[in-house]
């Protein structure tokens, strides 16, 4: 009967000795500091090429190029940090904290601060520009092209039409 | 001959960990038959292949489960890398087999501290659970997440860890080693709990291999097969020997667990002595074309990855064969002549995952 | 060091006629059935029925190619753990597979829909198929009626 008081030990030393759990709300909790928590983004470094949506494996993000927002739907986001690895600004980034409980699914909505979009807006209307000129261009000289070869046919018909 | 009767036990049942539903055939006391049926929480995530690229499925493949999911990741990269013909940096290599070992204990310990609380011991219980949470602890300190890992990828590991954090994982672990000789007394002399596990459940050599067992289950009965032996990883360069008991009784699957703890801790000390200096992981470029099945060791036992490309984005075909899934008949055949009121504890001393066995 | 035996996994092609044969082969020899599983690639089922060896850490799987509808007799009066891989393959491709000693009617997951695995294309066709078997009996038993009418 020697095997009956193996635990006791144990159990007179937890008594004895502080709680290993922490008092959770009155202190607060803390986290590593790589804790994949949610997922945040420098926005204003965000290009909106939506390589984080293509690649999320639940879809809980949205990118609005003319807007410039970025969406992401937390209660969705399973903080694996595959888009973090996608982005090729680097502008997401995993950071501590986690979702906090609520009674709906809500979205977070990203916006650019107004300088960066007007920014962004020029320079797409001016690369947009561009690609019209030079559509335009090769239309027109499709277009050439196509009248020369109007004017090549009638000729060769009218070729044939002699040797006939 | 006593009167027969049949029955149901589970899905719902105070000491069930998982959904599992049992009709048990009963002569008085005595079990005479169990037919097991699951299908409670089936998940469907090998059908998830048809709408996630191979990269994305490395997060599904780590959703099977929640206790061994750094496990389950890791055999699903390694089928692609086996497929596409990727070498992996050593470094990459040695830091899966710790977090590998890691994600052992933390099982391992959840496992006790279920075995406890199966028969009635609370403060073990608590006291294994108590252990448990400084090994989550260090996980969550070097990936960032608490059971999900999310630090593989195809082609290597996301997250390093430096010499810091190394020394601190071998001072954490020399703690939790001396917590663990602990409570090992409780498990392996303690007169109650010998009273409830020695003698019961007792399962052959000879039926553990024709009943195809895995793991600790099958090692407790003396098949000698551990998968970690057939050298993937960082393994082959560690240097251990299977935990086989030729028991076969309930005491026998306690007392493998509890040395496979030690085994761990002890892998893990090899590993972080021998990690080498280099890259995290390479560039793999390319869909995965051709088939693979892939064999690794978690904690409950062999788990096999069937893989299958085509040459697309898209995978073909992955199949999941997780450890429960292989002990369920193994689970019947001990159930068989127990005394109904140990089939809580014969239940858990497959260490059941039901809700990875049905994806 | 570690022993480390790391064989290559042997994959052998057979025919469905030589399945039981070679299932037996391999249980006199030792192997314990590690796992078995089905998949659709070309327009036909390939089963595989994989068997380690616990020694070598050898895993030879036997390959069987067997068409959508085709017959496939069970192992499992042979080796009787392979009861829910069977189930499993006839839920989840409608593999039919012919005297299972458990059989769980394609419950064994409780998924409402039926083989949710198969393409889609080939349960159209099999839809298709049997509408127009349906037609025709719907076609001569209304001839019959007339007959008897007549």
């Amino acid at each position: 009967m020697s095997n009956i008081f193996n635990f006791t030990p144990t159990v007179l030393k937890n008594l004895f000795h502080k709680p290993v759990t922490k008092n959770y709300p009155a202190e607060p909790a803390q986290y590593p500091e790589r804790s994949r928590g949610h997922i945040e983004i420098d926005i204003d470094e965000c290009i909106s090429c939506g390589m984080c949506v293509r690649s999320c494996p639940t879809g809980c993000l949205a990118v609005d190029r003319n807007e410039g927002t970025w969406t992401i739907n937390r209660f969705d986001c399973i903080a694996c940090g595959y888009c973090t690895l996608k982005c090729p600004k680097k502008c997401l980034h995993l950071t501590p904290g986690y979702q906090t409980p609520g009674p709906q699914k809500k979205e977070a909505v990203y916006q650019k601060s107004p300088e960066v979009l007007e920014a962004e807006r020029k320079k797409a209307a001016e690369a947009a520009a561009k690609a019209a000129a030079a559509k335009a261009a090769a239309a027109a000289k499709a277009a050439a092209a196509k009248a020369a070869a109007e004017q090549a046919q009638p000729a060769a018909e009218s070729a044939a039409a002699a040797k006939e | 001959m006593g009167k027969r009767s049949v029955v149901p036990f589970g899905p719902q049942h105070p000491v069930l960990p998982e959904p599992v539903h049992l009709d048990l055939v009963i002569e008085d006391e005595k079990i005479v038959e169990a037919v097991p049926s699951i299908g409670f929480v089936h998940r469907g995530l090998e059908s998830l292949i048809a709408k996630k690229d191979y990269n994305e499925m490395v997060y599904v493949a780590e959703r099977t489960c929640g206790i061994c999911s750094f496990m389950h990741g890791m055999a699903y990269v390694e089928s692609i890398e086996s497929i596409m013909n990727v070498e992996v940096p050593d470094r990459a290599k040695f830091l899966r087999t710790i977090w590998a070992e890691m994600s052992r204990i933390h099982s391992h310990l959840l496992w006790l501290g279920l075995l406890a609380d199966a028969f009635g011991y609370e403060s073990l219980f608590y006291q294994c659970w108590r252990i448990r949470e400084n090994v989550l602890d260090l996980i969550e300190l070097s990936t960032g997440g608490r059971v999900i890992f999310s630090v593989n990828k195809v082609g290597g590991v996301i997250k390093d860890m430096d010499s810091d954090m190394l020394a601190h994982f071998l001072r954490e672990l020399d703690k939790i080693e001396e917590e663990i000789r602990e409570i090992q007394k409780t498990f392996l002399l303690d007169y109650s709990v010998e009273t409830r596990l020695k003698g019961v459940g007792y399962l052959s050599k000879q039926q553990a291999h024709d009943l195809g067992c895995v793991g600790p289950f099958g090692r407790a009965s003396g098949l000698p097969s551990d998968t970690r032996t057939r050298g993937y990883e960082a393994y082959p360069q560690i240097d251990f020997e299977p935990i086989v008991s030729e028991i076969g009784d309930s005491y026998a699957r306690c007392e493998c667990r509890i040395l496979e703890l030690y085994q761990s801790i002890d892998i893990i000390r090899q590993a972080i002595a021998k990690i080498p200096d280099g890259e995290l992981s390479v560039q793999v470029k390319g869909n995965p074309d051709g088939e693979v099945f892939t064999r690794v060791e978690q904690p409950r036992g062999e788990a096999i990855y069937y893989v299958k490309g085509e040459g697309k984005a898209n995978l073909n075909r992955l199949r999941i064969r997780t450890p429960t899934f292989a002990n369920l008949p193994g689970l019947c055949e001990t159930l068989k002549g127990a005394d109904y009121a140990d089939v809580p504890i014969l239940i858990l001393t497959i260490d059941p995952c039901i809700s990875c066995t049905e994806r | 060091m570690s022993k480390v035996i790391c064989p290559p996994n042997v994959l052998e092609e057979i025919r469905l006629d030589e399945l039981l044969k070679r299932v037996i082969e391999l249980k006199h020899e030792g192997l314990r059935l590690a796992q078995a599983c089905a998949a659709y690639a070309q327009g036909k089922l390939e089963l595989s029925y994989s068997f380690a060896n616990d020694e070598t850490y050898e895993l030879t799987t036997l390959r069987v190619i067997a068409d959508v509808d085709e017959e496939v007799p069970s192992i499992t009066e042979i080796i009787p753990a392979a009861v829910f891989y069977e189930n499993e393959m006839k839920e989840m491709f409608d593999v039919k597979i012919q005297q299972l000693s458990l059989d769980y009617d394609k419950k064994l997951y409780r998924i409402e829909e039926d083989a949710p695995l198969l393409p889609e294309s080939v349960k159209e066709e099999r839809r298709a198929a049997a509408a127009a078997a349906g037609d025709a009996a719907q076609a001569a038993e209304e001839e019959k009626k007339e007959e008897a009418q007549d």
